[in-house]
C-alpha cells in the first residue's frame, strides 16, 4: 500500500471553511445573508446611492405615486410623501438607522447579558439566583411591553429606543450563557486551567466563554430582526425615532392618515421592515444550523 | 398533585414581587421626578407641587414608599389616573374584556389554522407543502403587525369595503355590558345585526393579531410531530395495524401537543404586547391602547398599573400553563 500524502488527505477543513459549507446548503440562508450584504451597501453608501436627500422636500411634487403608476415621475421611482420627499432616498437612508439601532442594542444586551450569565454560571450561589430572578422578572414582561415601559420613563427618542431594545433583550444572552457556563464548568480543561493557577476572570472570559460563544452568535443575529422589529413598533407609536428622522416604523405612523389616497407611503416602508426582520431570521436560523445542528428548537 | 402544584405557585411569588419592585421603580426613575415631569415648561405653585408629592407619596423614605406601595396593592389600589382621576384598577377591568375577546380570538384563529398546518407540514416533509407551510410561516413571524394591520385595512376596508375600519361595532348599536364581550353581549341583545356587527369589527383586528402566534405554533406543531412520528410507539401503533389516522390523531398529535402547549401559553405574552399596536391601528377600545395614551400624556399612575396587570396576567398563564404541562405529562410532576 502506497498512499502518497496519507497527512494531507486526513486533515480536516478549516473549521470557518466547514461552517461555510454547511451554511451554504441552506439557500433560505443564502438569501438572507445576501439581503444583509445588501442592506450594509445601501447604509455605507446612501449618500451616493439615494437619488435624493433624505429630508428635502419638492413642493411641486406632494404625493407622487410610484414611476410606474400614471401620474408618476421617474425623478422619484416609489413616489414621494405627503410633504414631497423622496420615499425611496428615505427607505435608504433608514437602512442607516436601523442597522445602528440594531448594533448598539444587540451589543448592548449581549455585552452585559453575557458577563450576568457568566457571573451567575461561574458563582452560582445566590449570585446565580439574584441574577436569573431579576432575569426572569424581565422575561416576564411582553418584551415590546418592557419596551414601552422603558420609553415611558426615559422619554421617547432614538437613543432611549436603542436602550430600552438593549434591556429587553438582554435576559435572552444571559440564560444562554449561564446555561453554556455551567455546561462548560464541569469539563476537564477547565479544571486543568484551574489547577494551573489561572484567577477567577482568567477562567470565565479565557477558558469558558469561548466555547459557549456559538448560541450566542445565533441569538446575537435573531437580536437584529427583534431590534428592527420592536424599534419599528415604537417608531410607529411616536415613541420611537421622531419626525423628520427617516426611521421605517416613523415613516408609516406619519403616512397612517394618507392611507386611503396614497397606497405607496404606507406599503414601501413596511415591504423593507419585512424583508430586513425576514433576512436577519433566515440568517439566524441558518447560523444555528450550521453551528450545531443540536441547537435545533 | 397537590406538593407540584404548591411548588410551581411558589415560584410565582419572587417573580411578582419583582415586578412590583419594577413598577415601582418606574415612577423613581423618571428624570427629576414624577411630579416635575408633569409640571411641564411653566413649573407649578408650591402648594400643587406638595400636594401632588405627598398624593404620590414621594416625600417619604423609599423603602417606606415601596412598602407603601405593595401593602395598596395587597388592597386593589392601583391609584388613580392623573387625568380622569379614576381608580386605575376600574379603568382596567372595564377595557379588559376587549382586549381579552380580541386576544382569545386572535389565539383561536392561530390554533384552527396552525396546529393542522403543523401537521400536515409534518406529514409531507420536503414536499412543495411543507415548504410553503414553512415559508408562510416564517414570513408571519418576521412580520411588523402594524403593517400588515394597515395593509389588511387598505385592501378590505378601503378598496373592498368588507369589513369596517376601526371600533368594537356600530355606533348605531347601543349594547348593555353585561359581559363586556361584545359578541356575547349583542347575542344577548336579540337586536338584530347586532352580532354581525360585531363580527364584521372584530376580523381584522383577529387576523392581523393572530398571524405571529399562527406562525410560531405552526413552526413548533411541526417540529414537534417531526420528532414523533419517528418515536418507536408510532412505528409500532402503525405495525399493529391501526389506521394512519387513527395513529396520526391518538398517538403521535396527543404526544406531539406538549411542546405546543407550552408555546401556546408563551404567545400570551406576544398577544397582550400585539395588542397594543392592534389596538391602536384599529382604535380598539382595550388595555393596550389605554397605555399607550396614558405614556403619551405622561400618566404615571396608570402606566404603572397597566404594566403590573398585564405582567401579572402573564405570569399567571404561564403558572396555568406549567400545571397543565404537569396534568398532561406525568414526568414532568414527579421530575421536579
Amino acid at each position: 500500500m502506497n498512499a502518497p500524502h496519507p497527512a494531507e488527505k486526513s486533515e480536516p477543513p478549516h473549521p470557518l471553511l466547514e461552517l461555510w459549507r454547511y451554511f451554504c446548503m441552506n439557500r433560505g440562508a443564502l438569501a438572507g445573508l445576501g439581503i444583509v450584504c445588501l442592506l450594509l451597501f445601501l447604509a455605507a453608501f446612501a449618500e451616493t446611492i439615494a437619488p435624493h436627500a433624505a429630508a428635502e422636500q419638492y413642493r411641486d411634487a406632494i404625493l407622487l405615486p410610484p414611476a410606474w403608476q400614471e401620474g408618476g415621475s421617474s425623478r422619484f421611482i416609489l413616489g414621494t410623501d405627503p410633504v414631497g420627499r423622496d420615499i425611496l432616498s428615505r427607505l435608504i437612508y433608514g437602512t442607516r438607522l436601523s442597522l445602528l439601532i440594531g448594533i448598539v442594542s444587540v451589543s448592548l444586551s449581549l455585552g452585559i447579558g453575557t458577563v450576568l450569565g457568566l457571573l451567575a454560571g461561574y458563582f452560582r450561589g445566590v449570585t446565580e439566583i439574584a441574577i436569573m430572578r431579576l432575569m426572569d422578572v424581565m422575561l416576564a414582561l411582553p418584551s415590546l411591553l418592557l419596551a414601552v415601559a422603558v420609553v415611558a420613563i426615559l422619554g421617547p427618542g432614538l437613543i432611549n429606543v436603542m436602550y430600552a431594545i438593549g434591556i429587553v433583550l438582554l435576559p435572552h444572552y444571559a440564560r444562554l450563557t449561564r446555561a453554556a457556563v455551567i455546561g462548560e464548568m464541569s469539563k476537564d480543561y477547565v479544571l486543568a486551567s484551574r489547577l494551573a493557577g489561572a484567577g477567577p476572570l482568567r477562567l470565565m472570559f479565557d477558558c469558558v466563554l469561548p466555547n459557549c460563544t456559538a448560541p450566542l452568535i445565533v441569538q446575537a443575529t435573531l437580536g437584529f430582526s427583534a431590534a428592527i422589529l420592536d424599534a419599528a413598533a415604537l417608531g410607529f407609536l411616536g415613541l420611537g425615532a421622531q419626525p423628520p428622522t427617516p426611521e421605517w416604523g416613523a415613516m408609516l405612523a406619519s403616512a397612517l392618515e394618507f392611507i386611503q389616497s396614497a397606497w405607496w407611503v404606507v406599503t414601501f416602508p413596511g415591504l423593507v421592515i419585512l424583508l430586513s426582520v425576514l433576512a436577519f431570521n433566515l440568517l439566524g436560523d441558518g447560523l444555528r444550523d450550521a453551528l450545531d445542528p443540536k441547537l435545533k428548537l | 398533585m397537590l406538593g407540584f402544584f404548591l411548588r410551581r405557585a411558589g415560584l410565582v411569588v419572587p417573580t411578582f414581587l419583582g415586578i412590583t419592585l419594577l413598577v415601582f421603580s418606574l415612577i423613581h426613575l423618571i428624570p427629576g421626578n414624577a411630579v416635575e415631569a408633569l409640571s411641564g415648561e411653566r413649573g407649578m405653585d408650591p402648594a400643587r407641587y406638595a400636594r401632588l408629592m405627598n398624593e404620590f407619596g414621594l416625600d417619604q423614605p423609599l423603602y417606606q414608599q415601596y412598602l407603601q406601595y405593595l401593602w395598596k396593592i395587597m388592597q386593589g389600589d392601583l391609584g388613580r389616573s392623573i387625568i380622569t382621576h379614576e381608580p386605575v384598577l376600574g379603568e382596567f377591568l372595564s377595557l379588559f374584556p376587549a382586549t381579552l375577546e380580541l386576544s382569545c380570538c386572535a389565539m383561536l384563529l392561530a390554533l384552527i389554522l396552525g396546529l393542522p398546518a403543523g401537521v400536515l407540514a409534518a406529514l409531507k416533509r420536503n414536499t412543495l407543502l411543507d415548504y410553503s407551510v414553512m415559508g408562510v410561516s416564517l414570513t408571519g413571524y418576521s412580520m411588523p403587525i402594524f403593517w400588515w394591520a394597515l395593509l389588511l385595512i387598505l385592501l378590505f376596508s378601503v378598496t373592498l369595503g368588507w369589513t369596517p375600519v376601526s371600533g368594537r361595532i356600530d355606533i348605531l348599536f347601543d349594547l348593555p355590558p353585561i359581559t363586556g364581550l361584545m359578541l356575547i353581549d349583542s347575542l344577548l341583545s336579540g337586536e338584530s345585526g347586532a352580532f354581525k356587527s360585531a363580527l364584521s369589527h372584530l376580523i381584522l383586528p383577529t387576523i392581523a393579531l393572530g398571524t405571529i402566534p399562527l406562525a410560531v405554533i405552526a413552526r413548533m406543531t411541526r417540529s414537534a410531530m417531526l420528532e414523533v412520528l419517528r418515536e418507536d410507539y408510532v412505528r409500532t401503533a402503525r405495525a399493529k395495524g391501526l389506521s394512519r389516522l387513527r395513529v396520526i390523531g391518538i398517538h403521535a398529535l396527543r404526544n406531539a401537543l406538549i411542546p405546543v402547549i407550552t408555546v401556546i401559553g408563551l404567545q400570551v405574552g406576544t398577544l397582550l404586547a400585539g395588542a397594543i399596536l392592534t389596538e391602536t391601528i384599529f382604535s380598539w377600545p382595550g388595555v393596550g391602547k389605554w397605555l399607550v395614551e396614558a405614556i403619551h400624556r405622561r400618566d404615571y399612575p396608570v402606566v404603572q398599573g397597566g404594566i403590573l396587570l398585564t405582567a401579572s396576567i402573564v405570569i399567571l398563564v404561564n403558572l396555568g400553563v406549567d400545571i397543565l404541562y404537569g396534568i398532561i405529562n406525568p414526568r414532568i410532576r414527579r421530575s421536579s
